[in-house]
């Protein structure tokens, strides 16, 4: 039963898993993809860890700020903002 | 109303602390994306041709997309139709796996696993140190990978806004998202595992 069970369904291993992260997190994978990947989560530390680290990584990525204008760059572009103004007018 | 359709009011009625708070969060975004298109150099001319651009045809704009996706298109069309820098023909589907396969074992398994590193990250590197780090990493990615990271991930566009601003498929958005995201989680690490 279990090995016509494995047949049907085969598990992924740890290599193929990895490349399933960004389809997971997406919520493209298939609902069986998804019924694998997860099921493999399941008996995998490491593959568990690893699926944690790409959810860190987005979010720290997702944490950078854009860098103040500088002074002369505001006035530059308060300038440009005022031409613009003017030709409209 | 939602919030772009308020700052293009303010925008149209000559509010000019509108257009600097508009510049003040898209400019260095906008200059990092052009970087991957343009040398750095000439970013910058590309980035203000942008902002010209855009107050020229802010009358026009109709809010069929968000104010966002739409500047970025304009930005991407300037920088591509001002050059490339490199071959930007390389194919998505090119195999490029998210982990050095020599990390693996002949059963798939991982013979070297992910060491852990996600409390390391913030409790051994300063806030702004770190912002840095990330930055200097994302300048390493691949063009196109960084193209899509930064869209995604930085800016917080959906998938589909990408797509439309890089004239992507979804599908190769997907790749390069998965490449670039896949990169940035092993430099991470390689900065700060336990074990070094």
């Amino acid at each position: 039963m279990r090995l016509l069970h494995r047949l049907r369904n085969p598990g992924l291993v740890c290599q193929q898993a990895v490349e399933l992260v960004t389809g997971y997190l997406e919520g493209s994978l298939s609902g069986r993809e998804r019924r694998r990947f997860e099921a493999h989560l399941v008996g995998c530390p490491h593959c568990t860890e690893y699926l944690a680290q790409m959810r860190e990584t987005i979010r720290l990525t997702g944490r950078l700020e854009p860098e103040d204008l500088t002074p002369q760059m505001r006035e530059e572009f308060t300038d440009l903002y005022r031409r613009w103004r003017s030709e409209q007018q | 109303m939602d919030p772009d359709s308020e700052l293009l009011l303010r925008l149209r009625s000559g509010d000019e602390r509108a257009f600097v708070s508009l510049v003040e969060r898209y400019h260095e975004p906008m200059l990092r994306l052009a970087a991957s298109f343009v040398p750095s150099a000439v970013a910058e001319e590309v980035v203000q041709d942008t902002w010209l651009a855009a107050l020229r045809g802010m009358e026009s704009f109709e809010g069929r997309s968000s104010l966002k996706t739409w500047l970025f298109r304009i930005l991407v069309n300037r920088a591509r139709s001002t050059g490339s820098k490199e071959q930007r023909s390389v194919p998505v589907a090119d195999p490029e796996p998210a982990v050095d396969p020599t990390r693996f074992g002949g059963d798939g398994g991982w013979a070297d696993p992910p060491e852990h590193w996600i409390e390391a990250a913030e409790s051994r590197m300063e806030a702004g140190k770190l912002a840095d780090r990330i930055r200097a990493w994302l300048g390493e990615l691949p063009a196109r990978q960084r193209e899509v990271v930064l869209l995604r991930d930085v800016e917080g566009m959906s998938s589909e806004e990408v797509c439309a601003v890089l004239a992507l498929t979804e599908g190769n958005q997907r790749v390069l998202l998965h490449r670039g995201r896949s990169r940035l989680r092993q430099l991470f690490e390689d900065e700060f595992r336990e074990v070094q």
